[in-house]
């Protein structure tokens, strides 16, 4: 059995707005093993996507408690913080969010200038055009990011969280902006990334995209209603679309 | 976080929009930019004035009319006010080595403007109304005749010395000795001509330029005055000077009848004293400029600040992913930092090239005015102008980089 990677018990977080406090999330627990592909699910406003923000270390838990890769995440640090958002937790999101006016090689380059001088610049090169090879983008390195579509920036993104080797890569409606046969492509990747060892996140509200994975978390009312193993789970293939 | 990327980000972002890079820079080249000139043409100024007060001689003392307050003060005859006690009579008695043992000679002065003919050319020109010594004391030379002499000087004999541009003017290639000119319907008879000086010396109109006539004639004939606008004792040697402005001090109390010192009615000024009182004229007008120049450059960093605030607002996805693959909080601060320094230091750099260009200009300008007006350029100058510039990007980016550094990693999530 792969060892515990995320375990979350009795999460909750109440968002205070004027006075006015909303819980978007409250008394969850759940455990993610290494390696694992797991999809969130549900509605928008369910609470998933604060989920997946306190799952990366983009928030904070209001109450409960996080434990990741065994240590309890409620000493971390704002270094510590951002040390495992850049060594540990890759993310890809749903607008891509790559840097305008820059080289593809330099937007997969960009989670390296944060690591703290631990990769020369030879080793970088090295591992940018690793990432770029592994989602079959290696030949556009120096293309400018607005010269791609949409399914190509998505990879590129992919690439991104990819280069530093993270233990756990979120993807965030990764296929929402795209076109089904784009869409299919990144879900191909994905599930490669899985077989060769990476964790995987994937929110999304659609079934067909969750269905990809191994395991379905569905959430709504900030509550997880159901966690289901996938029965009949898709495997995504070139020429084949995504619903 | 190596700092090359930093520079590089900023770089991307300040040639996205160049325009408004040009603008936000404005303040600040135009801060640098005065600076620099206010810089080059002060030290001109003051190069060319110390070039002119040298050109007197170091072993002069001037007798001004009228007490100043302080030593470096100007003299209310610089100011346009007459002061009529200080009498011919007094610099004879200047002049007795019983009185003054250290004075070697002394010439009186006298100034007017009126207008000169000859044969029909009219010509206004400045006299100079002087004694027989004026050409021992102020080492002038004579081209063409001679001076006027002590007799000249005390019998109001109608004759003059002309500078030699202004002989030019009224003679052409014509010899100006035995030609008569006409100054206030008094005929003039042309005895000397003065060898080119150039320069002119300070406080005096140019020698070149001026018509010199003997003291007495310019006082009971030209000017119906009976006072000296100022006199210069040329003391034997420099080491004398301080002996001999208190010898003159003392004759003059004693003829004044003056017992309070404070109410002396006349100041002594060596040439240290008045290269001071230059000094400090022109280092207020510096200092005044510099102050104008710094509200300039404040001006620029608010604009600087301004400027980085919208781009923080503009940039709050970018912020948010930075922050959210890893970027400290410390790493964003420098970003924007290093981003609000290089439009400064930039800004600063064509300030500087501007403001030399700038002083080059006036330079060539001032030269072509026949003025000696060297280009100085100082190093330090450029090196604090330049410092500062950078100082004021980061100390007006500091607060847009902290409100940077303080977006959440979540707005790389947001989707508008």
């Amino acid at each position: 059995m792969e060892k515990t990677i995320i375990a979350v018990e009795n999460l909750c977080k109440t968002y205070e707005n004027e006075g006015v406090k909303t819980q978007a999330v409250c008394g969850v627990s759940f455990e993610i093993k290494k390696g694992e592909f797991v999809s969130i699910m549900g509605p928008s406003g369910s609470g998933k996507s604060t989920l997946m923000q306190i799952l990366g270390f983009l928030d904070r838990p209001t109450n409960g408690k996080y434990f990741f890769d065994g240590e309890d995440t409620e000493e971390f640090s704002e270094e510590k913080l951002a040390y495992i958002r850049n060594q540990k937790i890759g993310f890809v999101f749903q607008t891509f969010n790559l840097l305008p006016r820059t080289t593809v090689f330099e937007n997969v380059e960009l989670p390296l200038l944060y690591d703290h001088g631990e990769t020369n610049k030879k080793k970088a090169k090295d591992k940018v055009e690793k990432a770029l090879s592994s989602v079959f983008m290696g030949h556009r390195m120096n293309y400018l990011s607005s010269q791609l579509s949409g399914g190509e920036k998505q990879r590129v993104a992919i690439a991104r969280a990819l280069v530093n080797d993270p233990d756990i890569i979120f993807a965030d409606e990764p296929t929402g902006n795209l076109d089904s046969k784009s869409g299919t492509q990144i879900m191909k990747i994905l599930q490669e990334l899985n077989n060769n060892g990476h964790t995987i996140i994937l929110v999304t509200h659609e079934t067909f995209t969750a269905q990809h994975a191994q395991r379905i978390l569905y959430v709504k009312d900030g509550q997880v209603v159901a966690d289901d193993i996938v029965k009949d789970r898709k495997i995504a293939q070139d020429g084949e679309l995504l619903k | 976080m190596k700092l090359l990327n930093p520079i590089k980000i900023s770089y991307k972002n300040l040639t996205a929009a160049k325009f408004r890079s040009f603008l936000t820079m404005l303040g600040i080249i135009i801060g640098v930019g005065s600076v620099i000139l206010i810089m080059a043409i002060g030290q001109s100024a003051q190069e060319l004035i110390l070039d002119q007060v040298k050109g007197i001689g170091t072993n002069l003392i001037a007798v001004i009319p009228g007490a100043s307050s302080d030593d470096n003060s100007p003299p209310p005859a610089a100011m346009g006010i007459s002061i009529t006690t200080f009498t011919y009579d007094d610099l004879e008695a200047l002049r007795n080595p019983r009185n003054v043992p250290e004075i070697a000679d002394g010439a009186g002065y006298v100034m007017g403007s009126d207008t000169a003919s000859y044969k029909g050319t009219e010509k206004s020109i400045s006299f100079t109304g002087t004694t027989a010594s004026y050409i021992e004391v102020e080492t002038a030379e004579i081209e063409k005749g001679r001076f006027f002499t002590k007799e000249e000087e005390t019998n109001l004999s109608k004759v003059a010395v002309i500078g030699s541009k202004l002989a030019t003017d009224f003679f052409g290639n014509d010899d100006p000795l035995g030609k008569t000119i006409k100054i206030k319907d008094q005929n003039f008879n042309v005895i000397g001509m003065f060898k080119a000086r150039g320069s002119s010396s300070f406080g005096t109109s140019s020698q070149d330029d001026s018509v010199f006539v003997p003291v007495r004639t310019a006082q009971k004939i030209l000017l119906g005055i009976n006072y000296l606008s100022f006199a210069r004792l040329k003391v034997k040697s420099p080491d004398l000077i301080p002996s001999a402005i208190a010898n003159t001090k003392t004759t003059l109390r004693e003829r004044h009848h003056i017992k309070d010192i404070s109410k002396d009615d006349f100041s002594v000024r060596d040439q240290a004293s008045a290269l001071e009182a230059v000094t400090n004229i022109t280092n207020i007008l510096r200092y005044f400029l510099l102050a104008i120049g710094t509200v300039s450059l404040i001006v620029g960093g608010v604009g600087i600040m301004n400027v980085m605030l919208i781009a923080v607002n503009q940039r709050v996805r970018e912020v948010g992913l930075r922050k959210a693959i890893g970027a400290r909080n410390s790493e964003i601060i420098t970003q924007f930092l290093i981003e609000s320094a290089t439009i400064s230091s930039l800004g600063g750099i064509i300030g500087i090239i501007i403001g030399i260009f700038l002083a080059f200009i006036a330079s060539v300008v001032v030269q072509a005015l026949g003025y000696y007006w060297p280009l100085i350029i100082s190093v330090p100058s450029i090196f604090v102008a330049f410092g500062v510039s950078v100082l004021i990007g980061i100390l007006f980016g500091i607060y847009p980089a902290r409100k940077a550094s303080r977006i959440s990693p979540m707005e790389a999530l947001r989707y508008e």
